[in-house]
């Protein structure tokens, strides 16, 4: 990781930095002067009934970057960034142990509401999953539930222009979001995760079931929304993760011989274009290029 | 990488029915013939049961179109019946069976949906399945034992005090005033609710459960409480089902001849209390059948006509509004 520079703060200028691999993403992202890490995961294992799915998983998420999760299917990538806003307590048998803090504060602790927990930090899915209501109130949902008072069809106008979907969708707010394209409905799946003012964005494969020019256009929204947002991504795809993000995860699955347990583990976490470009572990390395996964 | 995920999505029926096509483009044989075999059969049902539900319809009308002639519009509209003078309005007997209905579904639709809930997104799963059974099992008990369960045991200790507190307290409300009987349209209704809720019930619960989880997931992680998800995801999602389940159930108390024919009070009035005692149209039929004739049997049969009428038109507006449903 490269040090905090309070010298450099305007945006596109690149940072000279000893590590020496600045990825394209970095160039292009601000630092603030001072920086907490957003979420600092200590030690975190998940297991569903018996099978442990992750185990010992230990990482820092930097606010205002994208972090991509990749690995092989299963290997539990799903699984951690569920983590991130208690959704694996949905899952009948989940258990989740070690800490997730969110600024700081441990979100498993006892007398945390998952409910806050997630109001705090959004989600966007694999498949798009707009409500069955029209367009302007898949956006307002969140905002209602959150007790919003503002002006309404502000809100709606602003999610969708950050989303952008605006310009797609403006003639028709009352329309059912069903009779969106995928991608239009993802991008409004994001535009509803936006609208309640989240802290951090967990997307978990959100391009895996567009076109490629509709992954583009998530892609580039990615690029506008981590000015604000913290941003963290599953992706199958390491071209994805390559272009997108800033760092990166790889987690891979552990095979226990004796009893053929498998479970998930971070292999290797650092800056998206030395993981990519040199990987310090070899199972990393076989994985990003393509060897095996 | 994206290339090679478009390819893999591309629809697979279209290389399978390319192979099997290629070539032999007239594919023979048993499967085939069997085919054909099935479409015959199947078109063969349709038209049997069109032609069996036109001859019902026909033939009943038949024999009561005389009844109708002499009769007129009095026949729905007058509620004087006494087959000894050869005056058969049935007015009485359709406000018994609205009243009653409606009676059901006040009481059995909320408390079906708050079952269903309870059963799909609220109980530990120890309970869903023996809970879950248990009201399945209710929906095939057969309408006679509710009847007599109604006339002996919920008679004396429900409905009998419950009607008579309704008098006496609210009876200034003319839809509870007395003086009050257990047998009546209060009572008919209850165990038509009784009846009814675990059809309804079970019926909910599937929609609820066929909710996809996406639904859910997507609400959850927007901060919704598990009310709000019900409220917000659930709920809209399972309309069109639950007025399904809801039309149903209401099929079900119109049509209930035994259980309403024991607990109505068997009276040819028209009453706005509740608490008094009725009559309903399946209820006369199964009361009088055994000894009526000539004109008074023409007039028990049109009163089925009528049923049946009423029956297809709630049925078309259920329709209708599940149509409503399904375009927003
Ligand atoms: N709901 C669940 N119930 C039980 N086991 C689960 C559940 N979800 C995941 N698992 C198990 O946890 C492990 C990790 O699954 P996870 O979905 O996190 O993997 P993933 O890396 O997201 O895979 P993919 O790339 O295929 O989406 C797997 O062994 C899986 O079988
Ligand atoms: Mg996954």
């Amino acid at each position: 990781m490269s040090e905090k520079s309070p010298m450099v703060q305007e945006e596109g200028v690149d940072m000279p930095s000893p590590a020496a691999v600045v990825s394209r993403d970095d160039a292009q992202s601000r630092r603030p002067p001072v920086e907490q890490p957003v979420f600092s995961v200590r030690d975190l294992s998940v297991s569903y009934g018996k099978n442990v799915a992750l185990k010992g998983v230990t990482m820092d998420i930097r606010p205002r970057r994208i972090t991509a999760i990749i690995g092989p299917s299963g290997c539990g990538k799903s699984t951690l960034i569920r983590c991130f806003n208690r959704m694996n307590e949905l899952i009948p048998g989940a258990q989740v142990d070690g800490q997730v803090l969110y600024h700081g504060e441990d979100i498993y602790a006892p007398g945390v509401d998952p409910v806050v927990v997630r109001r705090h930090v959004g989600m966007v899915f694999q498949r798009p999953n707009p409500f069955p209501k029209s367009i302007y109130d898949n956006i307002a949902f969140g905002a209602k539930i959150n007790g919003y008072k503002g002006d309404m069809d502000e809100l709606v106008e602003r999610s969708l222009r950050r989303a952008a979907l605006w310009d797609e969708v403006k003639a028709k707010l009352k329309k059912s979001a069903l009779d969106l394209s995928g991608g239009q409905q993802q991008r409004l799946c994001i535009a509803r995760a936006i609208a309640v003012e989240p802290d951090v964005i967990l997307m978990d494969e959100p391009a895996s079931a567009l076109d490629p020019i509709a992954t583009v256009r998530i892609e580039d929204l990615m690029q506008e929304l981590k000015r604000d947002y913290s941003i963290i991504i599953v992706t199958h795809n390491m071209q994805q993760a390559a272009r997108v993000s800033d760092e990166t995860a790889f987690l891979y699955t552990e095979v226990d011989e004796a009893t053929s347990a498998r479970w998930g583990i971070l292999v290797e976490f650092g800056k998206t274009g030395r993981i990519f470009t040199s990987p310090r572990d070899k199972r990393t390395e076989d994985y990003v290029s393509g060897r095996f996964g | 990488m994206l290339l090679r995920r478009s390819v893999r999505s591309a629809p697979s029926s279209l290389s399978a029915s390319g192979t099997a096509s290629a070539g032999v483009w007239r594919r023979k044989g048993v499967g085939r013939r069997a085919d054909s075999l099935f479409a015959v059969l199947a078109a063969l049902s349709g038209v049997l049961i069109l032609g069996i539900l036109g001859w019902m319809v026909v033939s009943t009308t038949g024999t009561a179109l005389p009844v109708f002639g002499s009769q007129g519009i009095s026949f729905i509209t007058s509620s004087r019946w006494s087959p000894s003078d050869g005056e058969f309005g049935t007015l009485a007997f359709i406000y018994g069976t609205v009243v009653t209905s409606v009676i059901a579904l006040l009481i059995a639709v909320p408390l079906s949906l708050g079952v269903s809930l309870f059963l799909t997104e609220y109980s530990p799963k120890r309970l869903k399945g023996p809970v879950g059974q248990a009201v399945d099992l209710l929906a095939a008990v057969p309408s006679v034992i509710y009847g007599l369960w109604g006339v002996f045991i919920l008679l004396p200790l429900f409905l009998q005090p419950v009607s008579d507190f309704l008098a006496e307290y609210l009876g200034f409300i003319p839809i509870f005033k007395g003086p009050p009987s257990g047998l009546s349209y209060f009572g008919a209704g209850v165990i038509l609710a009784i009846m009814i809720t675990p059809i309804i019930t079970s019926l909910c619960r599937e929609v609820f459960e066929t909710v996809p989880g996406a639904d859910r997931h997507a609400a959850y992680a927007l901060g919704a409480t598990k009310w709000e998800v019900i409220r917000q995801a659930v709920l809209p999602r399972a309309r069109a089902g639950i007025v399904g389940a809801t039309m149903l159930g209401l099929g079900r108390a119109l049509g209930e001849t035994i259980a309403v024919a024991l607990l109505i009070g068997s009276s040819v009035s028209i009453d706005a209390s509740i608490v008094r005692p009725g009559y309903s149209m399946a209820a006369v039929i199964a009361n009088q059948f055994q000894e009526a004739t000539g004109d008074h049997i023409r007039a028990l049969v049109g009163i089925g006509v009528v049923l049946f009428a009423l029956t297809i038109i709630i049925n078309m507006a259920a329709r209708a509004l599940v149509w409503r449903f399904n375009r927003t």
